[in-house]
């Protein structure tokens, strides 16, 4: 999957990194705990999440992860999306809640990676 | 047997919208510097939670980050206030941060797990009232 059948997927708005919409997307997390991401993600994987501060961009910058959904249509402020595209992560936003952004992508042949 | 290299950071005290940056530089100056890219994510994870840690618990602190040929080992010390029990810090889920940490995505009690999980081998050295410090090995 792309990180460009995610967005339509889930009906998203680019936010930052339209240029990297073409990226293979292998796993998906769904978390608002940094920590469990940093404890759990495998490599090229769609962070969706609720916490739009500029702590879930360096956690997606140190686990390589390519994508963050902001679920529930949060939108996060300039600076965060400017260190998004600094570190060349794509940023969508969904008016999905959690529990559906992840549904439809698992529902659509994403996994979580591991056991999982 | 070439020298090894030492980088330094100071991280700021309760500024938690910086928290990282020292960890964000560490990540890419390793890739510069073509460190294989595993070593290099462990090496950014365990650095990032512990760097969370100093500015959530201990008022910031020191980092430093020496490279040599054959592992990387990062030195955090902080003059916080200590931990009172290693071995219950050590447990997954156990944590003292403050409820306002955890709506910031942070004090789920999984930081030093993973700064243990992440690091080939990490030592802490702590008293309480005086201070922390983490010693971490990543092997190359």
């Amino acid at each position: 999957m792309t990180v460009n059948d995610i967005k339509n997927l889930l009906s998203a708005e680019v936010l930052s990194g339209s240029e990297h919409l073409g990226r293979e997307v292998h796993t998906a997390c769904g978390a608002d705990m940094m920590s469990d991401v940093l404890a759990y993600v495998k490599d090229q994987s769609v962070l969706l999440t609720g916490l739009c501060n500029p702590q879930s961009i360096r956690t997606a910058e140190m686990m390589d992860i390519v994508c963050i959904v902001f679920v529930r249509g949060k939108i996060p402020d300039e600076s965060v999306l400017k260190l998004a595209d600094e570190r060349g992560i794509v940023v969508l936003s969904t008016q999905l809640k959690m529990f559906t952004a992840c549904g439809i992508l698992y529902e659509n042949g994403l996994r979580g990676g591991g056991n999982s | 047997m070439s020298d090894t290299i030492r980088l330094k950071y100071t991280v700021s005290p309760s500024d938690f919208t910086r928290a990282g940056e020292a960890s964000s530089d560490v990540k890419s100056k390793l890739k510069k510097m073509g460190i294989p890219p595993e070593v290099v994510r462990k090496v950014a994870i365990a650095m990032y939670e512990g760097e969370i840690n100093m500015v959530i618990h201990a008022n910031g602190g020191e980092i430093t980050v020496e490279i040599s040929e054959d592992k990387i080992t990062m030195i955090l010390v902080d003059n916080g206030p200590g931990i009172a029990d290693v071995d219950l810090a050590m447990q997954e889920g156990y944590s003292t941060a403050p409820d306002n940490i955890r709506s910031l995505g942070f004090g789920a009690g999984m930081g030093l797990p993973n700064m243990k999980k992440y690091s080939d081998d990490m030592r802490i050295e702590t008293k309480l009232g005086v201070g922390t410090t983490v010693y971490m090995t990543v092997n190359i």
